[in-house]
This record gives C-alpha cells, sequence and structure tokens, in this order.
C-alpha cells in the first residue's frame, strides 16, 4: 500500500544554474539589509535556508563550493571570524545533500520540522566555533532565527517553484 | 578514451569526502584568521567586492530615510529650527568662554614648559549597518582607508565615546562599539581622577570597571573620561556614567557597573577622532652584566 503522505510531485521545468546564482544573492540581499535591535534576533539566515533549499531540491547543482562561498562571503561582509559560516554551510550543505531523498518524502509540517533541526544543527556549529574563541553565550534567542527561517521554509519553497511552473498547460493542445 | 562508458553516474568523490575537504578548508582558515591573523589582505580584497552589494543592501533605510525627511511637516520643522537655534546662543556663549580658557591654557603651559595638548579633529562619518553578529557589538561606517580612517581611531557622537575602529577597508570601516566583550577603555573619574580600566560585557547598555578594590572611591552619578593615558584615546571625551556600585564583603572587589554616554544603541551618525598624541618611545630597560657591576666595584 503506497503510503499516503507522499503527494503526487509536480512536474517543473529544469533549474538554470543562473536562476540558482541569483536566488543566493538575493538571500545574501536580505542578509545584508540593514536590521537593527530587536529585528536583529529574529532575522532569518536566508543564505542557510536558501542553501539548504538547493541542497535539497537540486544536490546536484548546488553542493559545497556555493556553500562554502557563501559562507566566506557572510563572514567578510559580517567581520565575523573567517571560516565560521563556511564551515557551518559546509555541514549544512553536506546534511541536506545526504537527506535531500528522505527530507522530500515528506511534506507540510514534518518536512518543515526537519528544516528546523539543520538549521538549529547550524546554529550550533557556529556557536560551538565562537564559543571556542571566546565569546559568552548570546542568550537563548539566539535560535529565534532559525525558528523564523524553519517558518518561512514552505512560503519560499512555492516562491522558487513559481519560475519553474510550465507556462502552458501541456494537456491542452 | 573515446571507447569509455559515459559518466552517468560518476559523481565525483563521494559527499563525506567532499565536507572532510571543505571542513578542513574552513577550519583551516579558522585558525588562520584568529591565531595567525594572516587572512587580512584576503578580507580587503573580499569587501572590496562586497562593497556594492553592502551599499545597495544599505539603500532602502536612506531611502525610507529620505522620503520621511522630505514628509517633516512645516510645523515641527519650525519647532526644531527654534530649538536649534537657542542652543546655537548658548553654545555660541560657551565657545567664546572656551576661546578664551584655550588661549589662558596655552599661555600657562608656555610659562611651565609642558608639551602642548594636541589638537583632535573630527571626520563625520554615516553608520550604514550593526554587523549582524550576536556574538560582537560591531558597526559598519561610512568612511574607510580612502578617507583617511586608520584602524585604532576613537569614534565618539554628541554626547560620549562610542567605540574604536578595529578595521578599515577602502571604502568602509568596522567599529567596535565600548559595549563590546572585548573593548577594554582606560578611564579617569572625573569627581576625584581615580583612574581604572573600563571594560565592555558583551550586552547592550552596560559596561563593567573590574578589578577595583572595595575601598576605591566610586559613586553612582560619576562621571568617567578618558584617561588618555594609552595614546589611543585623547583625554577628557566622555565615555560612561556609573550606575550601580555594589561591594559586598565577601568579595575581593567591587562590582561597578556603569552606562555608556555616547549613543551606542541608536545608529545615525558619529565622528572619527583623528589625530592622536604622538608618545615618546617606550624606554629600553639595559640590563648590566653581573660580572661588569663586580668588575668596577673591585
Amino acid at each position: 500500500m503506497a503510503d499516503t503522505r507522499i503527494e503526487p510531485q509536480e512536474i517543473l521545468l529544469p533549474v538554470r544554474a543562473g536562476f540558482i546564482a541569483l536566488t543566493l544573492i538575493a538571500a545574501l540581499m536580505l542578509n545584508l539589509l540593514p536590521w537593527a535591535g530587536a529585528w536583529l534576533w529574529i532575522k532569518p539566515d536566508f543564505v542557510a535556508l536558501v542553501v539548504l533549499y538547493w541542497c535539497i531540491e537540486q544536490p546536484r547543482k548546488v553542493g559545497f563550493v556555493s556553500a562554502w562561498l557563501m559562507g566566506l562571503f557572510m563572514d567578510i561582509a559580517d567581520g565575523t571570524l573567517l571560516g565560521q559560516h563556511a564551515l557551518a554551510y559546509s555541514i549544512l550543505a553536506y546534511a541536506g545533500i545526504v537527506l535531500h531523498r528522505r527530507v522530500r518524502m515528506f511534506s507540510g509540517t514534518p518536512q518543515v520540522v526537519h528544516v528546523l533541526l539543520l538549521l538549529l544543527m547550524n546554529d550550533l556549529i557556529v556557536l560551538a566555533i565562537r564559543l571556542a574563541a571566546g565569546a559568552d553565550f548570546p542568550g537563548i534567542q539566539y535560535f529565534l532565527g532559525s525558528i523564523v527561517a524553519a517558518a518561512l521554509w514552505l512560503p519560499l519553497g512555492a516562491l522558487l517553484k513559481l519560475p519553474l511552473r510550465p507556462r502552458n498547460d501541456p494537456d491542452q493542445f | 578514451m573515446e571507447y569509455s562508458p559515459p559518466p552517468f553516474f560518476k559523481t565525483g568523490p563521494t559527499p563525506l569526502a567532499r565536507l572532510l575537504i571543505f571542513a578542513a578548508l574552513s577550519l583551516a582558515f579558522l585558525v588562520a584568521d584568529v591565531r595567525f591573523n594572516y587572512l587580512e589582505p584576503l578580507r580587503h580584497v573580499a569587501a572590496v567586492v562586497a562593497y556594492p552589494l553592502q551599499r545597495i543592501a544599505a539603500a532602502p533605510t536612506s531611502i525610507a530615510r529620505s522620503i520621511v525627511d522630505f514628509f517633516i511637516i512645516h510645523g515641527s520643522l519650525r519647532e526644531d529650527n527654534a530649538r536649534l537655534r537657542q542652543q546655537n546662543f548658548e553654545n555660541g556663549a560657551l565657545l567664546l568662554q572656551l576661546k578664551a580658557l584655550r588661549a589662558e591654557n596655552e599661555q600657562l603651559r608656555q610659562l611651565l614648559a609642558a608639551r602642548e595638548r594636541f589638537k583632535i579633529e573630527l571626520a563625520a562619518a554615516e553608520v550604514l549597518y550593526a554587523a549582524r553578529d550576536p556574538f560582537s557589538r560591531k558597526v559598519v561606517i561610512d568612511r574607510g582607508s580612502q578617507q583617511g580612517t586608520r584602524p585604532g581611531q576613537p569614534v565618539v557622537d554628541d554626547r560620549g565615546l562610542v567605540g574604536q575602529v578595529t578595521r578599515a577597508y577602502p571604502w568602509l570601516a568596522e567599529v567596535t562599539l565600548v559595549t563590546d566583550k572585548g573593548q577594554f577603555i582606560p578611564v579617569q573619574n572625573v569627581r576625584n581622577g581615580l583612574r581604572a580600566v573600563l571594560s565592555g560585557t558583551g550586552s547592550d547598555g552596560a559596561l563593567e570597571l573590574r578589578f577595583i578594590p572595595l575601598n576605591a572611591d566610586f559613586q553612582d552619578g560619576d562621571e568617567l573620561v578618558t584617561s588618555g593615558i594609552d595614546g589611543v584615546y585623547p583625554p577628557g571625551l566622555p565615555v560612561a556614567r556609573v550606575t550601580n556600585v555594589e561591594r559586598s564583603i565577601d568579595q575581593i572587589f567591587a562590582r561597578i557597573t556603569c552606562a555608556p554616554l555616547g549613543g551606542v544603541a541608536n545608529h545615525s551618525h558619529v565622528l572619527v577622532v583623528s589625530g592622536a598624541r604622538e608618545l615618546p618611545p617606550r624606554p629600553v630597560e639595559k640590563k648590566k652584566p653581573l660580572r661588569g657591576k663586580r668588575a668596577r666595584k673591585s
């Protein structure tokens, strides 16, 4: 008997590398917006979210190189330790690539839970690096961003699938 | 080669192998950055590449600010104008006194043959954004090394010290705020001239005087200014006000918390201070060999 959780998959247009690059740059710009004060705490890490999305959806096209470079770029833009985001995003990409079949089997809330755990792991890696480098734990609100990011997972998926829908209905002749 | 099968299933190294490569690379970068500071040139090159993106990302707020400025109503403009006129009038009176005092001070210093107080120069800069790093307190300003900003320069606003330039990129500079955990400022109590070192705590709006003996004369409301003995901060910049002094007998040191006077949390415009005092070089201690001494004695 077929698992009822598996939904029929949509047939989408092939993703072009340019589109992926565009979404990654857009995520970077969202991260670079001048967030301040309390917004800084609830700010989701858009780059981590988009990297994870593409690693799960297109593990052949997006992988370690792009994740690592995005991480390095984030480190330079934020003035943090060079390599902390790069390491965290590499591990995130690994988890996304290894688990992509499993995550894609689920839909809705169970998928969001998977994503939340992966993003929290990403946070924990950054936290571990900074604690090792001598920083203080900034407080439990540090993890808020990932919860917000996980909540954005489904809207993000719908948004990124929009340009990939076939233009005209293939059933119509 | 022509007869080799098409690479249908060749996907290169396994994900784990790739992960190990990139993790090792990241760790190497981390160690090189934290322990040896080898990667500053790389940072500078990448910062130039990132600069346009950062400016574009900062554009929405500046556009929003100018839109708000455009729609300022007549009434508030008049109110502001009157207030600023009044303030200008008062400041003008103070400035007259200051000029007289400065002339007098110079004369007295000449009489005493003392070193001249150095003049500080201020350059206005706009805060582009707060660094999105929950572990540190930094802001990024729009004056870089091309405009003469150098690492180590103090940054002030109209009320007091805000921070210190820690990295200068070509068109941007990173300012570590006084509240950052690793930031230390030599200060002096205005009331009694007592010197101490003020350190950031890593949380907004809280500074700390550490290792102050229990009987030291610090009280609530004392104003702390930079003492200038470090040669980095010019003397007399207001830094903080003591908000709480806690003395308990079971501890060796007093717990003294302070609040920064400069607008550390509100980010609009700041001034970069240049022209630090040229300190005389550190005296070299000469180690005289014992044998020489003995030889002279005998």
